[in-house]
């Protein structure tokens, strides 16, 4: 098995986090794991995307020439990235902000409203855990109790209460999931 | 029969190989009597420049190690870093400390490096034949500036003892010469201050020696030390800059009174 | 942060360095935690200039010591390298390399090659030369780049770039190997003993030869019992690529793909890029004809490769300089479209 997994988006969305987490979760479940962080030379703003990939064999190549999985939050992204799409890959898009129709007809597609349902929370800045539930839920990459508790390792000394509302994201993203074609 | 002057002990028994009436063997030789009457010779690590003294190795009889051009107080930082309890000196040209490395001489006495420099200003480049220095003071005839150096041609000389003394890093700095013998003795008490400190983990010290060099000059050993009364230490006064351990001393007894 | 790591398990105890992108997190991690260490300092320095040269004292008064940077910064510190290679003394320098020439930008690049091998300061010198292309060989490397520089009184370089510095992998840590460094190279005062003085400065020619041809001696060893080198499917190969860190995680993820295809391509990935594993790759040539070249340049490590095929094999050239990374299925159409089974690889010129 080898799946690779694009995640992007404006940078300060958190797409790093995300793909960051996800390689720390497989990695705890025994996978072999690379994270290739891109990133512009601005700290906040401009693009981010990282590489996630995932294997139970050594990995050649971490970059993704047709990656499995994209994850977009943001327009822009889903034009840099949705034709790299192998075909028959899902794409996951955040369909609070991303208004434009993907062009492909040979993917799966899962629009998520992860940042109205992050706000409806009580935190849009929880965007990106939502999508993350969404998404293992729907790829089954790592078991949510892998994900959360690599999320609570990587999130270190956090407080308590940040933790449980991301918890709480997470379980809402995995919970919701309509998958439109 | 007392013997009443000798080779220091950390001297080598090699003929010095500087010009006549050049002031680098002075400052050597007052350098090698400060460490033997410290008895730090054992544990001293000099850094010899880029420039006329960069055989310097061949006469102090220390452990010593060449910097590359302006260098050195990178290289003594580096070492006092991994040995702190060894006496680290760097030994500086002028074009060495105030031109090509300032930066590393500023950032040292910044860091306040517990190190000392040793710093010959003889307002000329020796060793290459006579250039512009960054201390040529105005209207001073060199091979690259033959007309006399002009202001805004060249800028003005610069004067390191004084901007180094306001950086809080740095704890003893002293401006002197080696013209006269008075002045000589003068030279050798302020460099035992300078180690001084170093011996008592003061931080960074600096004494800038006003040196003459004849054959760059071009003037003969006599009149060359009479332009060093005459027109140098008008551009850079002698003197005490900065003092740390006798401005502490003073606040003590202030205290006590 | 791998190297950080693997660096003060080796016994790195003194690191000095000036911020660039993209290698922040080794001063960084060294900042926390070298200072941690028994021993332990970090500078950050006022330059490239004086980090190398703080290396330098640092190196001379025993202390294992590394610095690291980026290409501009790696230039700069070029004057300290021929320095320490002069004055014989073991440093480790990293160089996280990034599109260039001038400030270029800061994407992973390979177009530092010719200045890591050839020595790239002035002077008659060589730099022992590692480029790791896994996560865990950035561990290994560091720590094998400590024992090399006191095994030969030398520099040596880790040549990674911006994606290798960034990229995330488990890493297994090494048992370090003990330090063996003879105290008589360390300067720390004379005691009662004579004294002992380190320099490159040797103005009769005649003496300055001879340390010249001590040097060269030196490299000779290096390079005869130094190469090291990594085989990847080269046993049934008709093609071989040629690519080193990050090319050729690139080159592996191409194999994989024409593999997939049927047709039989394999790897040598040279592990030291000087010494160049030269014989090593020759004696592939005598199997296989057709090779091809791939690099984030335009065509450095091509010319090694030359040197050691030129008139033995076929040699192609596939570059993306200025920080572009292209996909293993890029490589793979460029291995499609450059080479046909009857009449070989079409050969760069």
């Amino acid at each position: 098995m080898l799946v690779k997994t694009i995640f992007a988006g404006f940078g300060g969305q958190g797409v790093l986090i995300m793909g960051y987490t996800l390689a720390h979760g497989a990695m705890s479940a025994g996978y072999h794991v690379t994270f290739l962080p891109a990133y512009g030379a601005e700290v906040r703003g401009g693009t981010a995307n990282c590489t996630v990939a995932i294997s139970d064999d050594e990995i050649a190549s971490p970059i993704a020439s047709a990656p499995d999985y994209i994850v977009v939050l943001n327009t822009p992204s889903l034009y840099t990235f949705q034709n790299r799409i192998a075909p028959g890959g899902s794409l996951f898009l955040n369909s609070s902000i991303i208004a434009v129709e993907p062009s492909r007809r040979d993917i799966r597609i899962f629009k998520i409203p992860s940042a109205e349902m992050a706000e409806k929370m009580g935190n849009p800045r929880m965007t990106n855990t939502v999508m993350m539930g969404a998404f293992l839920k729907n790829t089954g990459l790592v078991t949510p109790d892998i994900y959360l508790a690599s999320m609570e390792e990587v999130m270190g000394s956090k407080k308590k209460s940040i933790i449980e509302i991301n918890r709480k994201a997470f379980t809402a993203g995995f919970e919701y999931s309509e998958e439109s074609t | 029969m007392k013997k009443v002057f000798g080779r220091p002990k950390s001297m080598k028994a090699n003929i010095f190989h500087y010009c006549a009436g050049c002031g680098h063997s002075i400052a050597h030789r007052l350098i090698a009597e400060v460490i033997d009457e410290l008895d730090i010779r054992g544990i001293t690590i000099g850094v010899p420049p880029a420039g006329c003294a960069v055989l310097a190795y061949n006469y102090f009889d220390v452990d010593m190690i060449e910097a590359q051009h302006g260098r050195g107080p990178a290289m003594a930082t580096g070492i006092k870093r991994v040995l702190p309890d060894r006496i680290v000196f760097s030994y500086q040209g002028d074009g060495d400390l105030a031109a090509i490395g300032i930066a590393e001489s500023f950032h040292a006495a910044n860091r306040g490096e517990n190190i000392t420099v040793i710093f010959i200003n003889n307002a000329v480049y020796g060793m290459t034949g006579g250039q512009m220095a960054p201390t040529s003071i105005l209207g001073q005839k060199t091979t690259t500036s033959p007309t006399g150096r002009q202001s805004v041609l060249e800028g003005h000389p610069i004067r390191v003892s004084e901007i180094f003394s306001l950086l809080p890093g740095t704890t003893y700095i002293e401006r002197c010469t080696v013209n006269s013998p008075a002045s000589i003795l003068r030279t050798k008490k302020a460099i035992r201050k300078a180690f001084q400190c170093q011996i008592d983990g003061l931080g960074f010290s600096l004494i800038e020696i006003l040196s003459p060099c004849p054959t760059n000059w071009k003037m003969t050993p006599v009149d060359s030390c009479r332009w060093i009364d005459e027109a140098m230490s008008k551009e850079f006064p002698l003197g005490i800059l900065k003092d740390v351990p006798a401005e502490q001393k003073k606040g003590e007894r202030r205290h006590a009174g | 942060m791998v190297i950080g790591e693997a660096a003060i398990r080796a016994g790195c105890r003194f690191y000095a360095g000036y911020p660039i992108t993209p290698q922040n997190e080794i001063p960084e991690y060294m900042a926390e935690h070298l200072r941690q260490v028994e021993g332990g300092v970090f500078i950050q320095s006022e330059s490239e200039v004086a980090a190398i040269h703080m290396v330098a004292g640092a190196s001379a008064a025993g202390a294992r010591s590394m610095t690291s940077s980026s290409s501009p910064g790696i230039s700069l510190k070029q004057e300290g390298i021929s320095s320490l290679a002069a004055c014989q003394l073991p440093a480790v320098i990293v160089n996280m390399m990034r599109g260039g020439p001038g400030l270029g930008n800061i994407s992973p690049s390979q177009g530092d090659y010719f200045q890591a091998t050839r020595g790239g300061g002035h002077g008659d010198y060589r730099v022992i030369v590692l480029g790791p292309a896994t996560a865990q060989e950035m561990a290994d490397l560091t720590m094998d780049a400590f024992t090399l520089a006191d095994q030969y009184r030398t520099p040596v370089m880790i040549l990674a770039d911006g994606m290798m510095g960034q990229m995330m992998e488990p890493v297994v840590f090494k048992e370090p190997q003990p330090r063996v460094y003879p105290e008589i190279y360390i300067m720390k005062g004379a005691g009662a003993g004579k004294s002992k003085f380190i320099r490159g400065l040797i103005l009769d020619p005649l003496d300055m030869e001879e340390h010249n041809w001590t040097l060269d001696r030196k490299y000779q060893v290096i390079a005869r019992k130094e190469t090291r080198h990594e085989l990847y499917g080269t046993d049934d190969a008709e093609l071989i690529l040629v690519a080193y860190g990050t090319g050729a995680r690139i080159a592996k993820g191409a194999i994989k793909r024409l593999r997939n295809t049927g047709l039989k391509v394999g790897l040598f990935r040279p592990i030291t890029l000087w010494p160049f594993p030269t014989n090593e790759l020759r004696d592939l040539a005598k199997k296989v004809e057709n090779f091809l070249v791939f690099e984030l340049s335009t065509g450095q490590m091509l010319e090694d490769v030359r040197l050691a095929l030129q008139g033995f094999a076929r040699i192609g050239f596939h570059g993306r300089p200025g920080g572009v990374v292209p996909t293993p299925a890029e490589l793979a159409n460029v291995v499609t479209r450059q080479y046909d089974r009857k009449q070989g690889i079409i050969e760069h010129h």
